[in-house]
């Protein structure tokens, strides 16, 4: 682990000249606008209005909801979550690095197809995939019946409980890693892994001394999201047996009717879910991953992987096969059962442009609001901004249909013009998915010298025109990756989209829940592979263009 | 020259961030389009041919029906379908501002929850069902009923070799053979059901008994009713209908049928959907109406052949594969009566059977 100090915290290359024209910049200059501040504080506060909605809940009932939370085995059931968490988050690592590594830096055969079929399994409903691995590698499922005849196998090992759990959520949230890996790699300036190869380190140490320490914030970024987003999950934990803190929450809202406990226990949620943050944030080292000339644009030498190349693939097709052609493949085997029996009318393209739209204006909505966050985060480390940046991550950890409900509340009060209609919808989806885009954004504007900016604006630039022409083109992989993960959860997000959803409207996701809630499989199947083939378009074309620009 | 490339980058990035933005007005312009065109239909009659329905039962389940509704009667139905539970906590937020002039709930106990926000009834539509099925107070009626069962794999074990009642299967020859979703409202319903007519002590030792026997725990009945028709388990505690779809969906060949306790008891209780008019509802009579409607020969018809489920009207065959409501031997206690929730999730967790 010696070899991360080697770039971690290393002096920029050619810091010493920076420090000069620095020097000549003068200090309103380095100032960010007041206008940003106050973007990036009202973003935050839409943020913060589902957090206000549950301390409301829970202090109207005052100590009976705080008596709710001692009613539980709190204690075993948060050590249950936390085990899982740190399972998932593992797991979602060791898979998303390698592949963001593969995909991006090597010579691993068809890696653009990789690069696409990697990132689907988050477009899989958590509830889907569970449904689909329990049918295929449940104790009596399809692969027991294969090899019940000629292997005489009567039962498999049991799914369920917390081996299952984690291995479910691990295929279906590693590409949250290796989405903002990916992001990084695509712009890490090429020169100190020069450097190590000029002096005869191995591409393996290149990789694990060099690249590795430049990628610990987009690595940070993305194991939040997926520890997050395991803290949050229900469909999965609920269908493979294992009782995690949402479970708990879930069965408050459904089966007990009690919404002041509900919130109770979502706000203990919500202080696992800032812990997680704090430790996110602890480990962050104070480090630039910049380096002094704009080398961005140089031409990166590709690893040639010689006799890892076979093994690097039979990782790669693994990964797909278990993530990807699992599910893919019972959903096929459902349609085509439902098909043969005479099921007709099972494609429902409405539901397809519903989604689509949904999930465009969630996309664009989302990224322009974590600009200002990200930015000031980045430029301007404080309390101040720091503060807002954390902050905005506690939507992700919170339950849907709590952020749903807090829409609710202050929609129907204070915002009745847009109640139940696509604008509180889409608003919801920027509480939920915030973090998303700015740990994206955020880890590929660490990658920004903010000095070149302030160059173009001491040549005359505007601070905007400084900032679009300058920093955005060289962050714009992240801005990408931002609005396709965005895209993705969007499409497959449920509760939030039942609860505030105009009335009348029907999505991919909404179609897959009511028909798989009555065991109607084959008019579930038909949605879901619709919802991974229209998520497969933005992250088809991204990949494209990458092809394109080199 | 580089003042002209970068003013051109700019133009470009504006050109794109525009672009973005206008994909954006579009898509939220067009998808509010939608909703005003629909409302436009139907919007130059007056608003009274509206109705908004939150809807706790399934889409893929009642959607025929709704539409059957519109023909009959012209009235424009706008559904808003969730969970029960999601809908009931939103219908308490939204108070007095709520849209809904009607909830159709998948339990007596989501009803319960929002009780003060809807109104009574008229005799004439509550008067369609039994007073078993109805709230006492006529706040909200039962639409259609679903019995308690016991789903057991047909490769592992045939009818002889099931017990009377459900106390048999406190018997420690069931350890690892059963499966059940406590989570699960209809079976917390049956369990206030059991403290009802057994007792809480009693109740307390069945849990007991079956907890020790290491049940494995489901999601709800239809992971419950899937995993006994592959044989991971024997036998499921569940509602009957399930079946009904896991043999339209895999075929005859699936290997579980029902097997109703011949002993009856709460393990045989009888529970029902129902749908109450809300205090808020702007549209009262066509909100009445579609009760009518789903308490007609013609719904019920319709709950008894497409959803196997009990239909609660006179008149009204269920389905010839279902046996007769009556020979259930169906424990002599009200629905409503399965409300109370709370004492039993607590029994439930101090038993360890809840999380």
């Amino acid at each position: 682990m010696n070899g991360t100090r080697v770039t971690g915290e290393q002096t920029p290359v050619g810091s010493g000249s920076i420090r000069k024209l620095r020097k000549l910049t003068p200090p309103w200059l380095r100032r960010e606008p007041l206008s940003l501040w106050l973007a990036a504080i009202t973003v935050a506060g839409a943020a913060a209005l589902p957090v206000l909605y549950l301390v409301v809940r829970a202090a109207e009932s005052g100590e009976s909801a705080v008596d709710s939370i001692f009613d539980f085995d709190t204690v075993a059931i948060l050590w249950r979550s936390i085990q899982l968490i740190v399972l998932v988050t593992l797991g979602s690592v060791l898979i998303g690095v390698p592949l963001g590594w593969l995909t991006v830096r090597t010579d691993l055969p068809y890696r653009r197809a990789w690069a696409v079929a990697s990132v689907l399994p988050l477009a899989i409903p958590s509830y889907v995939g569970a449904l689909a691995f329990i049918s295929a590698f449940g104790p009596k499922g399809l692969l027991q019946g294969w090899l019940e005849g000629p292997f005489g196998v009567e039962r498999l090992p049991d799914l369920y409980g917390l081996t299952g759990a984690s291995v479910v959520l691990i295929l279906l949230s590693y590409p949250y890693v290796f989405l903002t890996v990916r992001a990084t790699l695509w712009r890490l300036e090429p020169e100190m892994e020069e450097a190590s190869w000029s002096l005869g380190r191995s591409p393996w140490q290149t990789f694990r001394r060099v690249t590795l320490p430049l990628l610990y914030p987009a690595i940070g970024a993305g194991a939040l999201l997926v520890a997050l987003y395991t803290l949050s999950d229900f469909g999965a934990v609920a269908l493979l047996q294992y009782d995690t803190f949402t479970r708990v929450i879930f069965n408050e809202y459904n089966s007990a009717f009690n919404r002041a406990a509900a919130a109770a226990l979502s706000l203990v949620l919500l202080a696992v879910a800032v812990s997680l943050i704090l430790i996110e944030a602890s480990a962050r080292r104070r480090a630039r991953y910049y380096s002094g000339a704009n080398a961005a644009r140089r031409r990166r030498r590709i690893v040639r992987l010689g006799h890892w190349r076979l093994p690097a693939f039979l990782f790669s097709s693994l990964v797909t096969l278990l993530a990807l052609g699992i599910p893919v493949f019972v959903l096929v085997y459902w349609l085509t059962r439902g098909v043969n029996a005479g099921e007709s009318g099972l494609f429902d393209w409405r539901a397809v442009y519903t989604s689509v739209q949904y999930s465009v204006a969630a996309a664009v909505a989302t990224v322009i609001a974590a600009i200002p966050i990200s930015v000031l985060s980045v430029r301007r480390p404080g309390l101040l901004s720091t503060g807002l940046e954390r902050f905005s991550y506690v939507g992700f950890a919170m339950p849907g249909i709590a952020v749903g409900l807090g829409l609710v509340f202050f929609g129907i009060r204070y915002a009745t013009g847009i109640y139940q209609t696509v604008y509180l919808l889409v608003f919801a989806y920027v509480v939920l998915f915030l973090p998303v885009a700015v740990g994206l954004i955020r880890s590929s504007l660490l990658q920004v010298n903010p000095r070149m900016e302030e160059a173009a604006m001491s040549l005359g630039r505007s601070r905007i025109n400084a900032f679009l022409t300058v920093t955005v083109p060289v962050i714009r992989p992240g801005l990408a990756a931002a609005a396709i993960m965005v895209f993705l959860l969007t499409m497959k997000e449920l509760p939030a989209t039942l609860i505030l959803g105009p009335i009348e409207s029907r999505t991919l996701a909404t179609s897959i829940w009511t028909a798989a809630e009555e065991a109607f499989f084959a008019r579930a199947a038909a949605p879901s592979l619709l919802l991974v083939i229209a998520s497969a378009a933005p992250m088809t074309f991204l990949v494209l263009r990458e092809r394109s620009r080199n | 020259m580089t003042t002209e490339i970068s003013n051109c980058l700019a133009r470009r990035t504006i050109l794109m961030a525009l672009g973005l933005a206008s994909v954006l007005i579009l898509a939220i312009a067009c998808s509010s389009d939608d909703s005003s065109d629909s409302s436009e239909n139907s919007g130059p009659s007056d608003e009274g041919e509206e109705l908004i329905i939150y809807s706790g039962r399934s889409e893929s389940l009642v959607a025929p029906l709704i539409e059957k509704f519109e023909a009959a009667t012209g009235i424009d139905a706008k559904l808003n379908y969730a969970g029960t539970g999601a809908l009931a906590a939103t219908l308490l937020e939204e108070g007095d501002r709520s849209p809904a002039d009607v909830f159709f709930a998948q339990d007596p106990g989501g009803l319960g929850s929002i009780i003060e926000l809807v109104k009574p009834l008229s005799d004439d539509v509550v008067g369609r069902v039994p007073d078993w099925a109805r709230s006492p107070d006529n706040l909200w009626v039962g639409i259609s009923g679903r019995a308690r069962t016991v789903v057991y794999n047909t490769d592992a074990l045939s009818p002889e070799d099931l017990p009377e009642t459900m106390e048999g299967f406190m018997d420690p020859a069931w350890k690892g053979r059963i499966g059940w979703a406590p989570t699960n409202g209809s079976f917390q319903a049956m369990v206030t059901g059991m403290r009802l007519i057994w007792g809480e002590e009693r109740t307390r030792e069945w849990l007991e008994g079956i907890v020790a026997n290491e049940p494995k725990v489901y999601a709800k009945n239809t992971p419950t009713v899937a995993a006994t028709g592959f044989g991971e388990v024997e036998v499921g505690f569940v509602n009957h209908y399930y079946l009904h779809r896991f043999i339209a969906e895999e075929g005859d060949g699936f290997a579980a049928r029902n097997y109703f306790l011949p002993g009856g008891g709460p393990g045989s209780a009888v529970l029902v959907t129902g749908a109450a008019i809300l205090k808020t509802a702007d549209n009262d009579s066509e909100a009445e109406r579609f009760l009518e409607y789903l308490l007609s020969a013609d719904a019920q018809r319709y709950f008894a052949e497409e959803t196997y489920e009990y239909p609660l009207v006179d008149g009204v065959k269920r389905a010839d594969l279902l046996p007769e409501l009556a020979s259930l031997n169906t424990p002599d206690i009200d629905v409503s009566d399965l409300g109370d929730l709370a004492t039993t999730q607590n029994l439930l967790r101090e038993v360890g059977a809840l999380p």
